[in-house]
């Protein structure tokens, strides 16, 4: 799966640089999230047994499988812990993170 | 073809010119007096008179929004409400006008409860001055349907992208009958070529629509805005004057003036009652009394350079409205203050017609005495006749 990229040029000089109203290209991501999160889930690559609710639950879309493993884009994790609550194995535990 | 002529109500002439507008949606949710403008349009979609997609909802706030969301995915639409249910729109005019979304919409204007009322005054769409949308102030018939055309291409335009609040006033205008001329559909469709919405939602180019903005440049988006009224004003004129070279018909642009150039004394007036006040204007030229009557067309963008310009000859100038702002002025008055702040004029605010109560002819004539008979008092007396002046309403000695 592809994740997405962080357009980091994006840059509003001046108010020409505004679209006439409320109108932007969609998925155009200019910051990441990780600053909202104060734990962050960390998930037990032994006992996940790789059943993707963790990717079904997720609000943001973060996690994802590849090479037979659950991955989280912890660019964008807001560190809400609804993954870890509803893990089924208990394999994802939130880990504070010292900012 | 010939444009045909027909008898109708202002709300009937409303629903007409509509549908020659063509909308691909319609939605609305039916209050007194707009009614008849959504019924004819649902006949009209019923019998396939229209080809457009007529859609119910639960209330006036899901109409608007209903109509915005079809507004972006290019549909050219309409919806109409009247005092309550424009107030229940209020949250959604700010987003439109945010969004720039170019929405046209019909408002009669009703007063607003408590006491309640379904009778006319102008305090519905007048608290709502705020919300980002342009507004107009129909006098007649003709008017109502012409408006409804101009208004399209003054929303559409690209240099305005603004929605438009075409308002007739309650019963008076809505449910009086008139002849009126239907221009023909090769007229309309030399006026109103087809709409492009340049932001329009595409499956094959997803948008991120509606989207929030951090206080950094949310204030940007503000002066857009501000910017996008500013430039209505010669866009009204430009598409006015487009508007009767198609069909003969046009109406001046932001004010309409009738013997402003050498009056001494000039009524301000917004909508219907116009007609009443020229009649007295008739009258009293007649006699040899130098007075006019400077009807206001748009609210927003207000026309603060036509006033002072039809005004300068003018020495009392009294504002009649059907609208308060409790605790301070009318709020034509308020706006008109500002425009002639450095004027050297007097001026008067007549507040009338509240809950759809009838304004007089004679009352009318009263005003233009009252008028000529503030020019005379002295300094004093002239401060206070900055009150506000109830017409029609007896107020005790001691309170005056």
């Amino acid at each position: 799966m592809s994740r997405r990229k962080v357009d980091k040029t994006f840059k509003i000089s001046s108010i020409k640089d505004l679209p006439c109203g409320t109108y932007g290209k969609a998925m155009q991501l200019t910051e990441t999230m990780e600053g909202w999160r104060n734990e962050a889930p960390i998930i037990d690559e032994k006992t996940c047994s790789l059943c993707n609710w963790c990717y079904l639950v997720c609000p943001e879309g973060v996690i994802y499988q590849e090479d037979k493993k659950m991955k989280i884009d912890y660019r964008f994790c807001k560190g809400c812990g609804i993954c870890a609550k509803e893990c089924r194995k208990k394999c994802i535990i939130m880990e504070r993170e010292e900012k | 073809m010939e444009p045909t002529k027909k008898f109708v109500s202002g709300d009937e002439a409303v629903a007409i010119g509509v549908k020659l507008a063509k909308p691909h949606v319609i939605a609305a949710y039916p209050i007194t007096p707009q009614t008849i403008v959504v019924e004819r349009l649902a006949e009209m979609v019923e019998s396939g008179e229209l080809e457009s997609e007529y859609m119910y909802v639960e209330s006036e706030h899901s109409a608007l929004a209903a109509v915005m969301g079809a507004s972006v995915l290019g549909a050219r639409t309409f919806t109409a409400t009247s005092s309550q249910g424009l107030l229940y729109m209020a949250e959604v005019l700010h987003y439109a006008s945010g969004g720039r979304v170019p929405l046209v919409m019909m408002n009669a204007n009703r007063s607003v409860a408590l006491p309640w009322s379904i009778f006319g005054d102008q305090r519905d769409s007048l608290s709502l001055l705020d919300s980002g949308w342009i507004q107009v102030y129909v006098e007649d018939a003709q008017e109502s349907l012409d408006m409804m055309l101009q208004a399209y291409a003054i929303a559409e335009h690209p240099d305005v992208l603004t929605p438009v609040m075409v308002n007739l006033d309650g019963f008076i205008l809505t449910h009086t009958y008139e002849c009126i001329e239907i221009p023909t559909s090769e007229q309309v469709e030399t006026f109103l070529p087809k709409f492009e919405f340049a932001n329009k939602m595409d499956i094959n180019e997803p948008k991120n629509l509606f989207f929030s903005s951090s206080p950094e440049h949310n204030i940007g988006f503000k002066y857009q805005q501000h910017k996008a009224i500013e430039n209505a004003k010669s866009v009204i004129e430009e598409i006015d004057k487009k508007y009767e070279a198609v069909t003969t018909r046009g109406y001046g642009g932001l004010v309409d003036a009738y013997k402003c150039d050498d009056a001494d004394y000039i009524i301000i007036t917004l909508g219907s009652i116009t007609g009443l006040v020229r009649d007295v204007v008739e009258e009293l030229r007649s006699e040899g009394q130098k007075v006019g009557v400077l009807k206001v067309r748009y609210m927003r963008p207000f026309p603060d350079e036509e006033i002072r310009a039809y005004t300068k000859a003018a020495k009392v100038i009294g504002v009649l409205e059907k609208d308060i702002s409790f605790g301070y002025q009318g709020t034509v008055f308020t706006n008109v203050s500002a425009a002639l702040r450095e004027c050297d004029v007097q001026l008067i605010n007549y507040v009338a017609g509240l809950g759809g109560k009838n304004i007089a002819r004679e009352e009318i004539v009263h005003i233009y005495k009252e008028l000529n008979d503030t020019e005379n008092k002295s300094k004093v007396s002239a401060v206070k006749s900055q009150a506000v002046r109830f017409v029609g309403v007896e107020v005790p000695k001691d309170e005056d």
